[in-house]
């Protein structure tokens, strides 16, 4: 059976060694791997019983080339198949082949894994399984004090090692003394394992992610099968490969076990975590932004029509609607940016709902576009998958850079509604909310992710559509009785939605400045005032039908406030909830509605002491915020092309008391 | 749109909004627009299933003065737009308006994908080879040397050939006109029978910014000996006894190029005349390229060979992909590696 997704699996990962739940902070200093977790429950080690643990953050690190991604998506599934809540965080380069065994060219994929609500891909790993030297150099400093490394020497060679720019072997420089160090020859390992299929040993090396993650599966107590399915499935037209890879992921499960009983190495058994009953899938921003947007259509009662140009992180959307044109979708690789969006224009200028999607850069590019589809008053989505900026900044590296751009970045008053997703499984309300909003008001609306959020997975419990209250578009169809004005408003403010080919509606629009009602070409200056005047009404108008700003945690008139948009709600989530564990009076507000903001935004955050934004730019709701509402808000910023850690944000809180 | 009424014949005038035309007195404009304007009843057109979609320029306000559907779109990006409209609805018959600037030069990227794509459209591109509505800079088809307040020293760089162009880009339906010409009509025709993307270059006369660059062969003064009407099926003859006689277009065996060649009595077999082949896309190619001067302007139908378009091959692969699939957002959801959790506590 083959999964329902592509066999790169992109995961967000979190935590293990948070700390927090660390029951009793029993550290064993002398092995690593019981303090494994976040929280352990206890340090049974005897026989083959498992340790229990709450949480673990695993990060496989390894060459562009080595199937870290592919691996870590495997490991997600065999975590989601084991019932455990998780996080992931794929972490790679920009480049699709770097030269081998480089530092730019690792490829990094982190998972947290646990028993209870898991919200961040984690601050710490407490495993690192690092396939050669740079991976190791580039990723061990963020291993937890304490936590394992995993290694295979046979990738330590002199050349390796002076590719990582590494002056001495590690292993021999007690340069890693503070982690407890597994170092074996997994690449031999590997070619004993496939030896009997007589490849060659460039192939039969490929094998070695297989190997690697099998020896994890036996250290979290998990299921080989599900994996050997997938094998069996990803290479059906060749079993050759298909069973050299299973031999090396049994090889390296059975290494597990021997190890286990020759020395240190020990399995640990992570419970499922308690969640409400159904059906759960993983689900990834991309693919849960295609899903809301294709529900966001039906709910509409439209045909979609999705306008994309090639571009990292947002391709995946384009990827995943080609393959849904059963639902009414319509499918168009541009020839450039500008060309995705004006196609999705006319799509709904023709009566479909256009879409469009893009990073940064090709948002940019949009931008005139957009002011086209606000002058014109036609439904339009556009999706930005934000990366870091600014130019081609970091592709592959995740930023909320792009908030300016969304609410601003266009020439003239040209005001656009701006929502933000914050987590994967967020993706899919959002984009129905954007639908939503774009048909109800005739209006562009950008829908903000970024690159954590559309690459990330997490457990998904399968929406029930039935709950969702449909939308139904309305065409006018024929002349009203006070006759026909292509910008006539209803109480919302919403101009009439005319298909081409409907007899007796015959007019013009475009992005010249319109006559009230009428919608001719009118430079008057009274005029341009009134329909500036109307467009930011309209807009404004979305707050009346969006619902009160509410506070996660905490409540309103608390000392602190943590206000966050998008992908830092997890990190602020976890921050907020141990400082409020600790008895600090903080508060967590998460934005989804940029622009405009819920009606009651003014009043709740006059209502707290103070006011601290964490962002992943230098400062862009921070600006909004003070602007729209004239309260201190003071900011939290990283733009390391990494997710806040919870310890960042705790810190955070920390120092604003 | 479905029902059996018999479409009522449309005359001229039903095809002309209320707007004022806002274009110079003396435009090349006003008698493209009254060329349409007799086009659409002969070609039994309905205004509501007809959409002008524009750029911008002088020639881009076009479908403000069409009683149909219309799109003032933004510079350039008139194909893009169509692109979407088509792909959404190809009932619509879809009439892209453009200029030497905006289709070559700030949206020239769209027009060769539209082209080489062979979305099922008219183009018309005004080409004035000059920017009007900003005042008359020099365009990307503006002859080199051409003075303009941003080349006052003259233009430098060499023009582009509009025709060339798109049938470089994989343009299978190529022609040219000009604004007062009384075959534009004609012209417009064949563009519109042409199933897939049809080029129409139209030299069209800015009287304020680049007066009368087309004289040498536009009526009345250059259209005697200057204009290569061509026809298919009939030999490539131009000029008269006013002109020195009547000449046709032969091949230089030896170069591989076309030459010009005099036709006595009438014989224009034996002077080697070449009969127009508009399926000929080597032909087409020589014919775009004929440099006006030594040559005739090649004018009429230059290419024309239909291949498949693409919103049809669009439409066919939806339709095949769907085929038998049914549009259960609910099943796609419960797809794939799911897990199911019972009530109580967590399970496996």
């Amino acid at each position: 059976m083959r999964p329902a997704y592509p066999p790169i699996v992109f995961l967000t990962l979190q935590c293990a060694a948070n700390g927090i739940r660390r029951k009793g902070n029993k550290v064993a200093i002398k092995d690593g791997l019981e303090r494994m977790a976040t929280a352990f429950k206890d340090e049974q080690t005897s026989g083959h019983t498992p340790v229990q643990s709450d949480a673990v953050v695993v990060r496989f690190a390894g060459d562009s080339g080595d199937g870290m991604q592919l691996t870590g998506g495997q490991f997600t599934l065999s975590s989601a198949l084991a019932g455990n809540d998780f996080a992931t965080f794929p972490d790679f380069p920009a480049e699709i082949r770097a030269p081998i065994g480089t530092l730019f060219g690792v490829s990094a994929f982190q998972i947290n894994f646990g028993s209870s609500a898991i919200d961040t891909a984690g601050d710490q790993p407490d495993v690192l399984i690092a396939m050669n030297p740079a991976a190791l150099k580039t990723n061990v400093g963020s291993l937890r004090e304490g936590g394992l490394i995993i290694a295979d020497t046979g990738e330590f060679n002199q050349r390796n090692l002076d590719k990582a720019k590494y002056t001495s072997n590690p292993f021999e420089d007690g340069s890693l003394a503070k982690w407890q160090v597994l170092a074996f020859d997994i690449s031999a390992l590997t070619l004993e394992a496939v030896k009997p299929f007589g490849m060659g040993n460039k192939d039969a090396l490929r094998c070695k992610n297989m190997w690697t993650l099998g020896l994890a599966l036996w250290m979290f107590d998990r299921d080989r099968q599900p994996i050997i399915d997938w094998l069996n499935a990803k290479f059906a037209k060749n079993q050759v490969l298909a069973d050299a890879n299973i031999a090396a992921l049994n090889a390296g499960h059975a290494y597990g076990e021997t190890a286990e009983l020759a020395g240190p190495l020990k399995q640990y058994h992570v419970d499922a975590a308690p969640a409400p009953a159904g059906l759960y899938r993983t689900v990834t921003g991309a693919e849960s932004i295609s899903y809301g947007l294709v529900a966001g259509a039906q709910l509409a009662g439209l045909k979609m029509f999705f306008g994309g140009y090639p571009i990292t992180p947002a391709s995946a959307i384009l990827h995943h609607l080609s393959r849904l044109k059963e639902y009414g979708i319509t499918t168009f690789q541009a020839e450039d940016e500008i060309a995705a969006i004006c196609s999705a224009i006319g799509a709904s200028y023709a009566g479909q709902l256009g879409v469009t999607s893009s990073s940064g850069p090709g948002i940019a590019l949009k931008g005139e576009a957009m002011g086209l589809a606000i002058m014109t008053e036609l439904p339009l989505v556009i999706v930005n998958s934000q990366r870091g900026g600014p130019s081609t900044g970091l592709p592959t590296k995740t930023e909320q850079s792009d908030l300016y751009q969304a609410v601003y970045g266009r020439n003239g008053d040209a005001p656009m509604p701006v929502i933000a997703a914050r987590s994967p499984v967020d993706c899919f309300d959002c984009a129905v909310e954007a639908v939503r909003i774009a048909v109800e008001y005739m209006t562009p609306v950008m829908l903000l992710t970024d690159g954590y959020i559309a690459n990330a997975a997490e457990p998904w419990l399968v929406p029930d559509l039935e709950e969702y209250t449909p939308f139904p578009v309305e065409f006018l169809e024929s002349v009203p009785e006070d006759g026909f004005k292509p910008y006539s408003r209803d109480h919302k403010l919403k101009r009439p939605w005319v298909k081409p080919g409907t007899p007796g509606l015959l007019h013009r629009i475009g992005g010249i400045e319109k006559e009230v009602d009428t919608g001719h070409i009118n430079y008057a200056p009274a005029n341009h005032q009134a329909m500036t005047d109307i467009r930011s009404a309209k807009v404004n108008g979305v707050a009346d039908s969006i619902p009160d700003q509410i506070v996660e945690q905490g409540a309103a008139g608390a000392k602190l406030a943590v206000v966050g948009w998008g992908s830092t709600y997890g990190p602020i989530k976890q921050a907020v909830r141990r400082k409020r564990a600790e008895g600090v009076d903080v508060a967590h507000v998460h934005i989804r509605h940029i622009w405009p903001m819920p009606k009651n935004m003014a009043e709740l955050l006059k209502s707290f002491d103070k006011i601290i934004v964490p962002e992943m730019n230098t400062g862009q709701l921070k600006t909004i915020l003070r602007d729209q509402f004239l309260v201190d808000a003071q900011p939290v910023n990283k733009v390391s092309g990494q997710p806040f850690t919870i310890a960042e944000i705790e810190a955070a809180i920390g120092s604003a008391l | 749109m479905n029902d059996m009424t018999p479409v009522k014949a449309t005359t001229p005038k039903d095809w002309e909004t209320d707007q004022e035309v806002r274009w110079c007195p003396g435009c090349g404009d006003y008698a493209i627009l009254k060329a349409v304007q007799r086009t659409m009843p002969e070609i039994g057109g309905t205004p509501e299933n007809t959409v002008f979609i524009s750029g911008i320029g002088c020639s881009s306000r076009f479908p403000y003065y069409m009683e149909t559907y219309g799109f003032h779109t933004i510079h350039g990006r008139a194909p893009a737009v169509a692109t979407g409209v088509k792909l959404a609805n190809p009932d619509l018959d879809v009439w892209i308006i453009t200029g030497d600037g905006d289709a070559l030069s700030i949206g020239g990227n769209h027009t060769m994908h539209l082209l080489r794509r062979n979305l099922d459209c008219q183009i018309m591109l005004f080409n004035n080879e000059i920017y009007g509505l900003t005042k008359g800079q020099y365009s990307p088809t503006s002859r080199v040397g051409t003075n303009s307040p941003s080349t006052p020293y003259g233009s430098v760089d060499r023009p582009a050939t509009p025709c060339a162009f798109a049938l470089g880009s994989g343009a299978r339906f190529v022609a040219r006109g000009f604004d007062v010409s009384k075959n534009l009509p004609d012209v417009l025709k064949a563009a519109h029978a042409h199933r897939g993307a049809a080029f129409i270059e139209i030299f069209q006369n800015c009287i304020v910014y680049n007066k009368d660059v087309f004289e040498d062969f536009a009526a009345p003064k250059g259209a005697d000996g200057h204009q290569l009407w061509l026809r298919n099926g009939e030999p490539m003859l131009f000029g008269s006894e006013k002109s020195g006689g009547t000449k046709g277009i032969a091949l230089d065996n030896v170069g591989l190029t076309l030459k010009v060649v005099d036709v006595v009595d009438g014989d224009w077999q034996s002077a080697g005349v070449i009969v127009h082949d508009v399926t000929n896309r080597s032909l087409a190619h020589m014919l775009v390229e004929m440099p006006f001067g030594e040559f005739p302007m090649a004018l009429g139908v230059l290419y024309d060979d239909p291949r498949p378009t693409f919103n049809d091959a669009v439409i066919a692969q939806n339709e095949s992909a769907s085929a038998g699939k049914s549009p259960d957002l609910g099943k796609l959801l419960a797809k794939g590696q799911t897990w199911t959790v019972a009530e109580g506590h967590p399970e496996t």
